[in-house]
């Protein structure tokens, strides 16, 4: 491989491969540039997660905003981009909510072309289950909610689901399976490679990504942005958007505002891999375990949350006995499994469970976080409505009912009913 | 696992034995209050990396509510005090003074002793 950078424009295709093939891969170019930050740029975008490259991309795509650095503490994509258990799904009860996580998915049913780099999406199907009266009854209300919304989504029952999916075991007795809710079009997607499609198509529009520059402070004057301090130098920019997940409220600190959101741990953990045996993405909100088998055969198993404050991204090891014990009632087999890996991520909780994406009280910035247990899914979405918000100076519809006002007006967007606990 | 001993019954308790219950020392806002100030004591929250004073019930134990200082990055606990007192006693500033001497409390006063709250009986 060239060891020096070169621009990232090469279009990645089948030819691409052939020629390559014959050269021995000797001219693939590198997926993004990492430059040395300007001294100023039209917005500066802190976190190169996969809400803030997104955010990026459709600021460059749809506004034609291409002077931007996009800031990243760590490695790209090195937060809850790369730690979440890939589900993508819209099946929300909310009208607000429905509108931002369908755009999502409707984004990523087209996204590996629109980048031109594979993100292996998968629309495999997801299932909840329903495990309690109650849920069978919110689940229920959610597909009549999903119908009225233009969402498809269909509840199941527990011998369509026995059908769908054979090592279920539908009897309990602590958590029966009494029905589900499915939508076709759920699934999965390769967590990294929307972060570096993303980056790759965010540099190839001239934007900086710029690694390993951790934001010190924010400064303002006359109630406006005027510059970022980072461990790269002060960087000075019209536009400041805050897209940090779990740092949110460390970052609003230091513009000097507070947000209604709380830090917490979330957890995942990974089998050894096994044989083709589950081909749906499976939530079990009662138990809080969400189960899908990867492409290279491991169960995936996504956990609860801590109820604590934690910024170490590591959990409890109570979370994942219980979200274990629970899930091996309903999936027995998985009690034969060795669990090779767990880690954990921090994410942002609002108390209605809904995203914020926001201007501030400070002029020229905008937040977009508070995903909470649920921001992958929601990504290019996410990026759509943050880079309207952030270009216009004001929300398009898909960000309208997220302003951080709605708290205190007492409009929430309640998802936390609807979804359980995590989501 | 986390372990907070419980300032009422002197007992160590694990995670699992109690309920977190979020920010500690927040000023109440009811009737009267301006909009932004009933806003802030609803929803607006500190959230710190770093050291944090918050609620604790001790949910399989003695059933009451108490406060820890914390470190939520480290999780490293400088200790626990009882509930009835409107910020932290001298003794917790001092065990985290220890631990991080960079820290400084970011209330006014500092009540000399543990003060018996007008609501709240042990």
């Amino acid at each position: 491989m060239s060891a020096s950078p070169t621009n990232s424009t090469g279009k990645y295709s089948v030819f691409a491969i052939a020629r390559e093939a014959m050269r021995l891969h000797s001219g693939w170019k590198r997926a993004w540039q990492s430059p040395e930050p300007k001294k100023k740029y039209k917005v500066v975008i802190i976190g190169a997660g996969g809400h803030g490259l997104a955010t990026a991309y459709y600021l460059g795509k749809n506004h034609g905003i291409t002077d931007i650095a996009i800031i990243e503490k760590g490695w790209l994509g090195g937060g809850n981009t790369g730690r979440n258990t890939t589900i993508i799904r819209s099946n929300y009860l909310q009208d607000p909510s429905a509108a931002i996580f369908d755009k999502a998915l409707k984004l990523y049913e087209g996204l590996s072309q629109d980048l031109n780099y594979n993100v292996m999406f998968s629309p495999r199907g997801l299932l909840m289950l329903a495990q309690t009266e109650h849920e069978i009854r919110g689940y229920k209300r959610t597909v009549y909610a999903n119908q009225l919304q233009g969402v498809a989504t269909d509840w199941v029952s527990p011998q369509q689901i026995k059908e769908m999916l054979p090592i279920i075991n539908i009897d309990g007795p602590r958590y029966p399976v009494l029905g589900g809710l499915y939508q076709a079009r759920g699934g999965t997607a390769r967590h990294d490679a929307v972060a570096w499609g993303y980056a790759r198509a965010c540099s190839a529009m001239g934007m900086d990504i710029i690694q390993n520059c951790e934001v010190t402070g924010v400064e303002t004057a006359n109630g406006q942005v005027k510059a970022v301090n980072t461990g790269k130098g002060r960087i000075e920019c019209d536009k400041l958007a805050i897209v940090v997940a779990g740092h949110s409220s460390v970052v609003a600190e230091m513009a000097g505002f507070r947000l209604p959101i709380e830090s917490v741990a979330l957890q995942a953990l990974v089998s050894e891999p096994i044989k083709p045996c589950c081909d749906l993405v499976i939530m079990a909100n009662t138990v809080h375990g969400y189960l899908s088998q990867s492409d290279k055969g491991e169960m995936v198993i996504g956990g609860g949350t801590d109820g604590f404050n934690n910024y170490s991204q590591r959990g409890s090891w109570q979370h994942v006995e219980e979200t274990v014990r629970a899930l091996i009632e309903t999936f027995p087999m998985l009690s034969r499994l060795k669990m090779l890996r767990q880690w954990g991520g921090i994410v942002d909780m609002t108390g209605d469970r809904s995203p914020i994406l926001s201007s501030t009280p400070v002029g020229n910035i905008f937040v977009n976080c508070g995903w909470g247990t649920g921001g992958f899914k929601a990504i290019p979405g996410s990026g759509w409505a943050m880079a309207e918000l952030v270009a216009n100076g004001r929300p398009g519809p898909l960000a309208a009912e997220f302003g951080l006002n709605r708290f205190r007006e007492g409009r929430f967007i309640d998802e936390s009913v609807a979804a359980g606990v995590a989501h | 696992m986390l372990t907070l001993t419980c300032p009422y019954c002197g007992n160590a308790a694990e995670e699992t034995e109690l309920a977190p219950g979020g920010e500690a020392h927040l000023k109440r806002f009811g009737p009267g209050s301006s909009d932004e100030q009933f806003e802030d004591y609803l929803f607006a929250r500190k959230n710190p990396k770093g050291v944090h004073f918050e609620r604790w019930r001790h949910a399989y134990g003695c059933g009451k509510w108490f406060l820890a200082a914390r470190d939520t990055v480290t999780l490293e606990v400088f200790g626990t005090y009882k509930a009835q007192t409107p910020n932290p006693t001298p003794e917790i500033v001092a065990a985290v003074q220890a631990k991080r001497p960079n820290w400084t409390p970011d209330w006014t006063s500092t009540p000399a002793t543990t003060t018996s709250a007008e609501s709240l009986t042990e």
